[in-house]
């Protein structure tokens, strides 16, 4: 007879939060997939003989909805034009706030960092009043340099660059604390080597502070892409994906399909795309980065 | 050339200039909403908008308390936030220092699946989440909102790399004292990873705090909700009363603001420790 086995301890330490996020997470995604490939509706929630597999049919669906397109094409400009405009607007702030000459660096920081901690559907409502088409603010400071109100939320033109806006103040924060630290690795001495050899302010900021930050931009610009294409919380509580579904994303199409109406199995397909062009945005960042790093 | 090099010695006075007008635009939503939310009813809808209450009231937060049920919203988000954290931080810890210190077959290999699937978005799996919580039972629970969040890549990752720093030695002089894995655990690591399970803890209390979708999916009746739910749902009803919504508002964000600030520095190292890579 032999003993009982001996088990790695190390496999008691891991088996809790593993298990858990495979249960929780790496199932559901996979489920997610097979979902796809189903029919599965409100019928089938209550009785599950009713699921037929429809094999593609789902995504060929997707493919003649025009609410789909519409989200996607939504959810591309929110993240190509708001993604690059915040990673933009924190860099700006992290060069401010680590000028050598900068009292109180800590204040200042940290001021600019609260609307990251504060929360999406509160601050949404806040926005949401902020952008009244007569009594917000934005609109009353906007006469005085003479600009005709504007009615943020109700016009279709407007609803996405408004929640752009909105997104870009909450999240600047969260970027500017990681390119400070990234620019508080750059060697001081390349600074001074180059201001020896004449370099200007602008040659500086191009030939050293670019390059040195770059792994720092890899991460931002990736982990600011995957969060930008999950765009959900801002449309469904400032305008409900209107007007006239121009602030319609994936996820909040994916949450009207699946937990208003119930097509579960469209939704999921829905959800895989969003999946798959997140996958797809991904590599090629990383894919753009080697290319680039290599001289 | 010349003259930008030396910008530096005339730019304090415009550089504090830009940044008070960076931290203003920065700071007005916040002020203004806990501005409004002291306006009496009908106040903020007028032109040009107001600034400041011209008599304070705290109407609207008596409003919230007695009619609206936000005590219970309280309740229902400092509890989840709280069984989250304590959960999540525990099996973190436990998960984060094996893959930095013990040994076992497939460690990186496993390790790196992990990281690989952060670029997985949360929102792929829900739809499967809700329909396996529904075989349990779980829909409109606290269970089912907390089940999700017990564990997560980022928190492993964040004490994996604080843990890489602990002398080998430490641990193996234990062993040799006779010590079990988990008494050095409990009695070596947790003490020694403290900061960074503190940041954890920080982190994961905010972002349950915050969380929207989930408990908007999960949560069906009105005493389950919480905070960022319920003040959602409070919108459909209430969308017109904007002095009543901003008070809703300040109450939800009032709590992780305040964490925030109390404990700013080990939510701003964590977040530059989780950023850098291995």
């Amino acid at each position: 007879m032999r003993p009982w086995p001996v088990i790695n301890p190390a496999f008691w330490f891991v088996l809790p939060a593993l298990g858990l996020i495979v249960l929780f997470f790496f199932v559901p995604v996979l489920a997610a997939l097979v979902l796809s490939f189903s029919d599965f509706d409100i019928y089938a929630l209550g009785d599950q003989s009713r699921l037929r597999w429809i094999g593609l049919d789902n995504y060929l669906r997707l493919l003649h909805d025009p609410l789909f397109w519409q989200a996607l094409k939504n959810t591309l400009y929110f993240a190509i034009v708001g993604g690059p405009l915040s990673v933009t607007v924190s860099l700006g702030a992290a060069l401010l706030l680590n000028h050598r000459t900068l009292p109180c660096k800590a204040l200042w920081r940290s001021a600019m960092f609260l609307p990251v901690v504060t929360t999406l559907v509160a601050v949404a409502v806040v926005w949401r009043y902020l952008y009244h088409p007569r009594y917000g603010f934005l609109n009353y400071a906007l006469a005085w340099f003479g600009i005709d109100p504007i009615d943020w939320l109700g016009d279709p033109a407007w609803a996405m660059p408004a929640i752009i806006l909105m997104a870009v103040w909450k999240n600047f924060g969260f970027n500017m604390v990681i390119f400070i630290a990234g620019l508080q690795n750059i060697p001081q001495r390349l600074y001074e080597a180059a201001t020896l050899d004449g370099a200007g302010t602008w040659q500086q900021f191009r030939h050293i502070t670019l390059p040195m930050l770059a792994p720092t931009f890899v991460f931002v610009a990736v982990v600011t892409m995957i969060g930008y294409f999950q765009l959900f919380a801002e449309p469904y509580v400032m305008t409900q994906g209107g007007p006239a579904d121009s602030t319609l994303s994936m996820a909040l199409l994916m949450y009207q399909e699946g937990f208003r109406w119930w097509n579960l199995g469209y939704s999921a397909s829905v959800a895989f795309v969003l999946f798959v062009i997140i996958l797809a945005g991904t590599l090629l960042q990383l894919w753009l980065r080697e290319r680039t790093s290599r001289p | 050339m010349k003259v930008l090099g030396r910008l530096h010695v005339g730019t304090r006075l415009p550089l504090l200039v830009i940044m008070a007008i960076l931290v203003a635009l920065t700071l007005f939503p916040l002020l203004w909403m806990v501005s409004v939310s002291f306006m009496p009813a009908l106040e903020a809808s007028q032109y040009p908008p107001r600034l400041v209450p011209a008599s304070p009231t705290l109407e609207h937060y008596r409003v919230l308390f007695t009619r609206l049920d936000m005590a219970r919203y309280l309740f229902n988000s400092t509890l989840l936030a709280a069984v989250v954290t304590l959960l999540s931080v525990l099996f973190n810890a436990l998960a984060g220092y094996a893959f930095a210190k013990l040994r076992f077959t497939g460690r990186d290999r496993v390790f790196h699946t992990l990281l690989s699937a952060m670029v997985v978005p949360g929102q792929v799996g829900m739809l499967p989440l809700f329909l396996m919580l529904k075989q349990l039972g779980l829909i409109n629970t606290y269970a089912g909102v907390v089940v999700p969040g017990m564990a997560s890549i980022f928190g492993i990752f964040l004490v994996r790399q604080y843990a890489l720093s602990i002398p080998d030695s430490l641990l193996d002089a234990a062993r040799i004292d006779g010590a079990s894995e988990g008494r050095i655990f409990w009695s070596l690591v947790l003490p020694l990873c403290k900061p960074i399970l503190v940041t954890l803890a920080i982190f994961t209390f905010m972002g349950s705090w915050n969380d929207f979708m989930w408990p908007l999916i999960i949560l069906t009746d009105h005493k389950m909700f919480t905070l960022p739910v319920a003040l959602a749902n409070l919108l459909g009803e209430h969308a017109q009363d904007t002095e009543l919504m901003m008070a809703g508002a300040v109450l939800t964000v009032l709590p992780v603001l305040v964490l925030f600030l109390a404990m700013q520095r080990h939510y701003i190292e964590g977040l530059v420790l989780g950023s850098v890579k291995e």
